[in-house]
């Protein structure tokens, strides 16, 4: 609909664009393609383990190593919040639509629905709990609760990591980079403008170092 | 202890309002101290943190995953189901269908037609057939697709205008017609006779779906005869009554419990479907069971906004008077009787003064999802014709639309017998002065100085609004408790949806005592330990519960004066709480700490109890608005831009501003959905199935498509007739005019009526094709 002038200026926000990862996605096709034999390469590898089998895998959550078997499809959502209890990172989806399963990998905001368990091996994984100083909140989450940057309050993890992974990447955000960085989060209340509001605030007291 | 740190709990020094004698109403706050602030929620850490526990965050010990399997056709009869694959896989724990036994339960959409769980007869794609309960949630879905089944394919009708054709397929024995409803006053043809103008146009708002963030569905498990619930859910209460009643349970034996919920929008008043089957896979299995369905499935199956195709006829004098309403609607509530024209013509009946009007709107079956009330049910589409014909009607005699509507504000509600009297209404100033703030005049001149230049063209509009409800009503119950060290516990059975309840009850709770806020923790949304509500529901909530819990806080108040009284061998009414201490007003070294006081002391805790007294006779209570947008339009690719909007509201008494206007900018945000991308979009000549079924397709407003720049005023009129907190609904006024004032700031850049939802850029490009005015015909 309504198209955005600052939607150019942000290079920032989600991982990857969904033009971005379509062009990578093509160019993996092509790839395989144009290799033949890759097919034979991995037929001589491992046996292939099916689903309800499960494999040995360790995470990086919040800083702490989780080991666990899991099955191959298993969805990093999927694994946070019924294997591990990490129930902040929610399901609105499962389908990399609404973002409310945002989780940050090696900082930049993710679907964790769109990201295998197994996949997620070796990258460093933040959900909104690794926002947190024990009981204290972090500087994003402190900023939405001043400027009441939510409604029901289910969108809010993701719009907080969303939030999180712009800051560390433009720590000083324009309010359309703002918008540009949330708008893989959906929000059916509607809070958008305090979302906005309570970005630009967390920008400022990270900014000037208060937690 | 010193003092300072003994009065942590204590508003130090405010001085809490009057306490009325036993039985006797209090009076209407003359200031406020706490009630009218801008607080964060006080449940903004939950929120934020993660340990808020929606239903959907449940996991208890041994529990399973559920899935449904539902039928793929919107119309076809299930000769068999075969769940003996599904049964022998790994961790399927129970497969149960309409031929398994012990699922025989009855369901109904509305009273008139019963149907089962699980219905041989599917009448709409994503009815229930089986169920499974397994280990893991993969395994579940596993299972679903393993059960086969055998259906007969019967002809489908996916299109409200076509149902009552004789070649369409009946859904029900009686015919595909589920009510029909008229209602006269006056005479609309002397109406229409006595007119300068008369206009006649066919408006269409499309099928808009809910889509809560958190998914539908519950938690469910057994205590050998005792059922609880976590349900995503608006009330426990409905919850709890209606699950009883299917299973056939006394309600003591239905605990109920839904915390924290992540949306409803109407579609969570009630349980589903789901509920039930939950319940049925936990005692199959003896073990809880967590169902909660994919997002695909809550397109189908949990309910929709009717679409509704609307033909209004107006006709109005030169000087403004409007003389005739007539207005027709066709809308559908989908396969089952589910209310599709509920409320639909409420705003022609009522908005304006007009004294002859005549509606009849009829509500018919098509094989698709049933709807459940959405947001201001009816409302937004009556707005879209009502709000746009205002516009049509002023510029045909050169009125600004501002004007039209100010010539026609009733000060009573005419749609009702008797022409009953508002408690209050700030119509004319939600308009006057909404128009001041927007900057209505030098926008409108401005805009329409962009007509000559360039591809781009401004215009501004503005739509206004009542909602039928919003004045709250019996019953509700509510309990205050005060402990011996003065914190305080608030215990209500009502549900906090995300609009803020528990925050402003805490307000009130802290208003009367004096106690900080942060001191009051509150027990809700639990059958079995919170009080009796209804469920929050036709923005309703506060002006429902607010008085009860001040009733509470009241009754608190008088105990612990009458307690104090007894230590102070003093009269009663000679005393105030002022702080932590009960004070005398004629002699201030006459007072006790409330940590002090004997009766409360020996007692352990003070109860107070608060009822929901009833509403004013013969008095409407009802939240009015206006809304006003300024919108770019580019006519070269048929996009819009909204550039700014102003939501101007009189709900009563503003309980707290930071949530109100909140509320307000979500309000509009539904709205602009509504207006500019929702719509459900059927298959309706080939195979009936919905073909935008997933949150890519289906657009739901992003924070990219909201204006920058967003304005809450509040019209602050604390209704003191409506009930003891003067505060009227807001949650649903909020949505009600925005398409409409987005339909008229595009008519004001472009000179074309977009008559149908939503304003995507093909229509518009289509619509200036025809070309300017008279594309609008």
């Amino acid at each position: 609909m309504s198209s955005d002038a600052d939607k150019h200026e942000c290079s920032c926000g989600k991982g990857l664009t969904r033009r971005q990862f379509l062009t990578s996605a093509g160019a993996g096709a092509l790839i395989v393609t144009a290799s033949g034999h890759l097919g034979k390469d991995q037929e001589a590898s491992a046996a292939v383990i099916k689903s309800g089998e499960e494999t040995k895998i360790t995470l990086l959550i919040n800083g702490k190593q989780f080991q666990m078997l899991v099955e191959p499809r298993w969805s990093l959502l999927y694994v946070l919040r019924e294997e591990l209890g990490f129930t902040a990172t929610k399901e609105g989806c499962g389908r990399g639509e609404c973002g409310a399963c945002t989780v940050l990998i090696d900082g930049m905001p993710r679907y964790a629905c769109m990201t295998l368990a197994v996949e997620a091996e070796g990258v460093e994984i933040t959900t909104v709990e690794g926002l947190m100083k024990g009981e204290d909140l972090g500087p994003v989450q402190k900023a939405f609760v001043e400027h009441d940057a939510f409604q029901c309050g289910y969108c809010t993890p993701g719009q907080i990591m969303a939030v999180e992974g712009l800051l560390r990447k433009e720590p000083d955000p324009t309010v359309g980079q703002i918008r540009q960085g949330v708008s893989g989060n959906l929000c059916r209340c509607g809070a958008y403008p305090h979302i906005i509001d309570a970005a630009r605030r967390a920008a400022e007291m990270k900014k000037s170092g208060a937690l | 202890m010193n003092e300072s740190e003994r009065n942590i709990y204590y508003l130090r020094g405010i001085p809490v309002p009057e306490t009325p004698p036993p039985g006797k109403d209090p009076a209407p706050w003359k200031k406020t101290d706490i009630v009218g602030t801008s607080i964060p929620r006080v449940d903004a850490y939950e929120r934020v943190s993660g340990t808020a526990r929606y239903p959907s965050d449940i996991h208890l010990p041994r529990m399973l995953y559920a899935a449904v399997l539902r039928c793929p056709h919107p119309h076809a009869e299930v000769m068999n189901v075969d769940t003996s694959a599904a049964e022998g896989m790994p961790g399927v724990r129970a497969v149960i269908s309409g031929i398994t036994s012990d699922t025989d339960f009855a369901w109904w959409y509305s009273k008139e037609i019963k149907t089962k769980i699980f219905d041989p007869l599917c009448r709409f794609e994503g009815e229930e057939v089986a169920a499974v309960a397994a280990e893991t949630a993969y395994q579940a879905w596993d299972a679903v697709r393993a059960i086969t089944v055998e259906y007969k394919v019967l002809p489908f009708i996916a299109e409200e205008s076509k149902s009552l054709d004789s070649s369409s397929p009946l859904l029900h024995p009686n015919g595909n017609t589920a009510k029909t409803d008229k209602y006269s006053r006056g005479d609309v043809g002397a109406g229409f006779s006595e007119a300068d103008i008369v206009l006649d146009e066919t408006y269409r708002t499309e099928c808009e779906l809910h889509m809560p963030m958190e998914l539908h569905g519950c938690v469910a498990s057994w205590d050998n005869d005792r059922l609880t619930i976590w349900e995503s859910a608006q009330g426990v209460y409905s919850i709890q009554s209606r699950i009883a009643e299917i299973l056939g349970l006394p309600l003591s034996k239905v605990r109920v419990i839904g915390h924290y919920m992540g949306g409803g929008f109407g579609s969570k008043l009630q349980p589903g479907k789901y509920t039930v089957i939950a319940a049925l896979l936990a005692k199959k299995t003896g073990r809880p069971v967590r169902l909660f369905l994919t997002r695909e499935e809550t397109f189908l199956a949990v309910g929709n906004r009717p679409p509704a195709t609307m033909q209004l006829k107006a006709g109005v004098k030169k000087d403004g008077t409007l003389t005739a309403l007539e207005f027709s609607c066709i809308a559908t509530g989908g396969a089952y009787p589910a209310n599709g024209t509920g409320l639909v013509d409420w705003l022609v009946r009522d908005l304006y003064l007009c004294p002859n009007v005549k509606t009849e709107t009829k509500d018919v079956y098509i094989n698709a999802g049933p709807s459940r009330p959405f947001r201001a049910p009816g409302h937004p589409q009556a707005a879209w014709a009502l709000e746009q014909m205002m516009d049509a009607l002023a510029e045909q005699i050169g009125m600004d639309p501002i004007e039209l509507r100010l010539k026609n504000i009733p000060s009573f509600s005419q749609g009702r017998e008797g022409n009953p009297p508002y408690t209050t209404t700030g119509l004319r100033e939600c308009l006057s002065e909404g128009a001041k703030a927007f900057g209505w005049e030098q926008a409108r001149k401005y805009s329409s100085g962009s007509k000559e230049n360039g591809h781009v063209k401004r215009g501004v509009g503005v739509a206004s609004a009542l909602w039928f409800a919003g004045g709250g009503n019996p019953p509700s119950t509510a309990v205050v408790k005060l402990f011996s060290d003065g914190s305080v516990n608030l215990n209500m059975g009502a549900s906090d949806i995300g609009t803020g309840t528990k925050t402003v009850m805490t307000m009130i709770v802290s208003e009367e005592l004096g106690v900080k806020p942060e001191m009051v923790q509150i027990e809700y949304a639990d059958t079995a330990t919170t009080q009796y509500a209804t469920p929050s529901g036709g923005s309703k909530t506060v002006p429902t519960e607010g008085p009860a819990v001040r009733a509470a806080a009241l009754s608190v108040k008088q105990q612990l004066l009458s307690f104090a009284a007894a230590d102070l061998k003093t009269d009663e009414s000679s005393l105030t709480l002022r702080g932590d201490e009960v004070i005398s007003m004629k002699d201030p070294l006459v007072k006790v700490k409330i940590h002090d006081v004997t009766g409360l002391k020996k007692r352990g805790v003070i109860v107070g109890v608060g009822y929901r007294g009833p509403n004013p006779e013969r008095k409407v209570v009802n939240p009015f608005a206006a809304q006003f947008c300024e919108v770019e339009v580019n006519t070269m690719t048929g996009e819009v831009r909204i550039i700014r909007f102003l939501g101007c509201h009189d709900s009563g008494r503003v309980m707290n501003r930071l949530t109100y206007d909140n509320q307000v900018f979500g309000g509009i945000t539904m709205g602009i959905g509504l207006a500019m991308t929702e719509a459900r979009i059927l298959d309706r000549d080939q195979t009936g199935k919905m073909v935008n079924r997933n949150l890519h397709d289906y657009k739901l407003p992003t924070s990219l498509d909201v204006p920058k720049e967003m304005k809450s005023l509040p019209i602050e009129k604390p209704d003191d007739t409506a009930n003891t907190i003067g505060a009227k609904g807001l949650g649903e006024p909020v949505t009600i005019p925005t398409a409409a004032a987005v339909a008229n700031a595009v008519y004001h850049a472009v000179d074309v009526r977009m008559m149908k939802t939503p304003i995507t850029p093909l229509q518009l490009c289509q619509a200036l094709e025809k070309g300017g005015k008279e594309g609008s015909k």
